[in-house]
C-alpha cells in the first residue's frame, strides 16, 4: 500500500515516542534501574489493560473529563463575552483590565482551599477551579484578538451601516475568532493541569486521585497508568480541538 | 449605452481638517471648495499627503471636518454612500456572497430581495461562480470586484473609491477600470474616485481635481473633454490624452518638487 505524504509524515512522528519506549524497556530488562520504582512500559501496559478491563480506569476518566468539560464551558463562555466587550467599550476595558492584571498571575491551585470552603468537597469546587483557570487565558486572548482587528474592518462596518449588535456578532467576534481559539487551546491544557492537581488533595475520584492514591500505596505502575492516561486525554482532546477549529475557521489560510 | 445620470450631489464650502496630537499639529485639508453634481464621475489626484483620502473619509462620514460645511443631497437614496477601500476590506471570515450581502443585512433588507440583489451584483462583476469562496481564495482583482459589488448592491447615491486598483498589476488594473466605467455607465451614479495616477484620473473621470500637499488644497479643477462611452485602451494611446496628461503633470510636478524640497529642507 502506498501512503500519501501526509500519512507518511504522521507515521514519522511516532518514531521518537516509540523509540523512547523501546529504550526504556530495554534498559530495565538489562537491569539498569529498579523496576519496583520505575516500571517498564510493558508493566504499565499490563496494568493499564487490567484497570481498563475492570472499568475502574474508565470511571476515573469519565469523572475527570466531566469536570474539565463543565469547567471549560463555564469559564470560556463569559471570558469570550467579556473580552469582546473590553475591545468594544472603553469603560469596560478600564474597569476589567486591572482586575485581570492582578488576578491572572495568581496560581489558580492556590484558590483550592477557598473553593472547598465555598463549594464543598464535591464536583462543584473542582469545576469552579477549572472555570477560573480557563477564564484568564481566554479573556486575554479574546481581547487581544478583537483589539487587533485591522482598522479597515471597523471602517467598512461603519460605512456599511452596521449597528452595535451587528458589529459585535458579525465583525468583532469573527475577527477575534482565530485568537479566541488560540486562547481556548491554552485553556484546555491549563484545565487538565489545575484539575489533576486539585484531585490530588481534594477528591476521591478522578485521574488525579488515582495518581495520588497509588503514590501513597506505592503502586508505582498505577501511578504511571494515571500519568499516561492524562497524556492520552490531552492528546485526544487537542486533536479534536484542531478538527473543530478547522471547521469553525474555514477562512484561515492553510 | 449611457444611463441617465442620477445620484447624490455634494457641496463643500471652506472645509478644513486638522489633526492634533500631542506631538504634532497637522493641517490636512484647508480651504476646500468643491461641488459634485449628480451622476458625475469626479477624480481627485494629488501627491501623497495631500489629504485626498481624508477628504474621502469625510465624505464617507468616517471622519469629521474641523471647520467648514459639507452638504450631501441624497434625498431619495436609502443609502447615502458606499466606499470601496484600497485593499478591498472584504471580511476574511465571510464568503464573497456574505460580504456582498453585508450592507443589505445591516439595513434590514428582506432576505428574498437581498438575495436577488446580491445575485445581480455578483453577475455584474462576474463573481457568480465564486460566491461561496472566501476572500483569501481569490486573486487581488477578484477581491476588488467583490468590494465593488458590495458597494453597488446597496444602491448608494454616491460611490467613494479610495485608490481601489492601486495594489493591482497593470493588466488587471486596465480590466477593472474598464469594468468600473461600464458599470458606472449602466447605473449613472455619482462617483468620487481618489487616485495618485493622473492617467487613471483622465481615463475615468468627467473632471479631475488636482490637490497640493501640506496643507491639502485644491490647486486646479480640470474638465476632462473626452466623450463617452470611452474605450480606455484606445483613449490612453491618443495624442489628446497624452497632451492633457502632460499639462497636468506639469502642474503636479511643481507641487511634488515643492513637497519634496520641504521634506528635505
Amino acid at each position: 500500500m502506498i501512503l500519501s505524504g501526509k500519512w507518511r509524515e504522521r507515521l514519522l512522528y511516532l518514531i521518537s515516542p516509540i523509540g523512547l519506549l523501546v529504550v526504556w524497556q530495554i534498559l530495565l530488562m538489562v537491569g539498569v534501574g529498579d523496576r519496583r520504582f520505575i516500571p517498564a512500559p510493558s508493566d504499565i501496559a499490563l496494568r493499564f489493560a487490567r484497570l481498563a478491563g475492570s472499568g475502574e480506569l474508565e470511571w476515573h476518566v469519565a469523572v475527570t473529563l466531566t469536570r474539565v468539560f463543565a469547567g471549560f464551558v463555564i469559564g470560556a463562555l463569559p471570558a469570550v463575552v467579556v473580552g469582546l466587550f473590553m475591545a468594544m467599550f472603553k469603560p469596560v476595558r478600564i474597569l476589567v483590565d486591572p482586575l485581570i492584571a492582578a488576578l491572572f498571575p495568581i496560581p489558580k491551585i492556590a484558590l483550592m482551599p477557598l473553593l472547598l470552603l465555598v463549594f464543598g468537597f464535591g464536583d462543584a469546587s473542582k469545576i469552579a477551579l477549572v472555570a477560573i483557570a480557563v477564564f484568564f487565558p481566554v479573556v486575554v486572548n479574546t481581547y487581544t484578538g478583537a483589539a487587533n482587528i485591522e482598522k479597515i474592518y471597523w471602517d467598512v462596518a461603519r460605512n456599511y451601516g452596521a449597528s452595535e449588535t451587528v458589529l459585535f456578532t458579525r465583525v468583532v467576534f469573527f475577527g477575534a475568532l482565530p485568537m479566541i481559539f488560540a486562547g481556548l487551546r491554552i485553556a484546555l491544557a491549563v484545565s487538565f493541569i489545575v484539575l489533576v492537581a486539585s484531585e490530588f488533595v481534594a477528591s476521591k475520584t478522578g485521574i488525579g486521585y488515582l495518581i495520588w492514591n497509588s503514590w501513597e500505596l506505592l503502586q508505582v505502575d498505577i501511578m504511571f497508568v494515571g500519568i499516561v492516561t492524562i497524556g492520552i486525554l490531552g492528546l485526544i482532546t487537542s486533536v479534536l480541538f484542531q478538527e473543530i477549529e478547522r471547521k469553525v475557521i474555514p477562512w484561515k489560510a492553510e | 449605452m449611457v444611463a441617465q445620470r442620477r445620484g447624490a450631489a455634494v457641496k463643500i464650502v471652506a472645509l478644513r481638517k486638522e489633526f492634533v496630537t500631542s506631538q504634532a499639529h497637522l493641517l490636512a485639508l484647508d480651504d476646500i471648495d468643491l461641488a459634485v453634481s449628480p451622476g458625475e464621475f469626479l477624480c481627485i489626484v494629488g501627491p501623497s499627503g495631500c489629504g485626498k483620502s481624508t477628504l474621502l473619509r469625510i465624505l464617507a462620514g468616517l471622519d469629521r471636518q474641523t471647520a467648514g460645511t459639507m452638504e450631501v443631497a441624497a434625498a431619495g437614496w436609502a443609502v447615502k454612500n458606499a466606499m470601496v477601500f484600497q485593499e478591498s476590506g472584504l471580511f476574511p471570515w465571510m464568503s464573497v456572497e456574505a460580504n456582498v450581502r453585508f450592507g443589505l443585512m445591516t439595513r434590514g433588507v428582506p432576505a428574498a430581495e437581498a438575495t436577488a440583489r446580491v445575485d445581480a451584483a455578483l453577475r455584474l462583476v462576474g463573481l457568480t461562480k465564486f460566491r461561496h469562496h472566501y476572500p483569501h481564495q481569490l486573486s487581488g482583482g477578484m477581491r476588488q470586484r467583490g468590494a465593488i459589488a458590495r458597494a453597488f448592491v446597496t444602491d448608494p447615491g454616491m460611490l467613494l473609491m479610495d485608490e481601489p486598483f492601486a495594489a493591482l498589476d497593470a493588466q488587471n488594473r486596465v480590466i477593472l477600470q474598464a469594468e468600473l466605467v461600464r458599470i458606472w455607465e449602466q447605473t449613472g451614479k455619482t462617483v468620487v474616485y481618489v487616485t495618485h495616477s493622473i492617467e487613471e484620473a483622465l481615463l475615468l473621470g468627467d473632471r479631475t481635481v488636482i490637490m497640493t500637499a501640506h496643507p491639502g488644497r485644491i490647486k486646479r479643477i480640470i474638465d476632462v473633454p473626452f466623450p463617452r462611452p470611452r474605450n480606455l485602451v484606445a483613449l490612453s494611446a491618443s495624442p489628446e490624452f497624452g497632451r492633457l496628461k502632460l499639462d497636468i503633470w506639469q502642474v503636479l510636478e511643481e507641487e511634488v518638487m515643492r513637497a519634496r524640497a520641504e521634506e528635505e529642507g
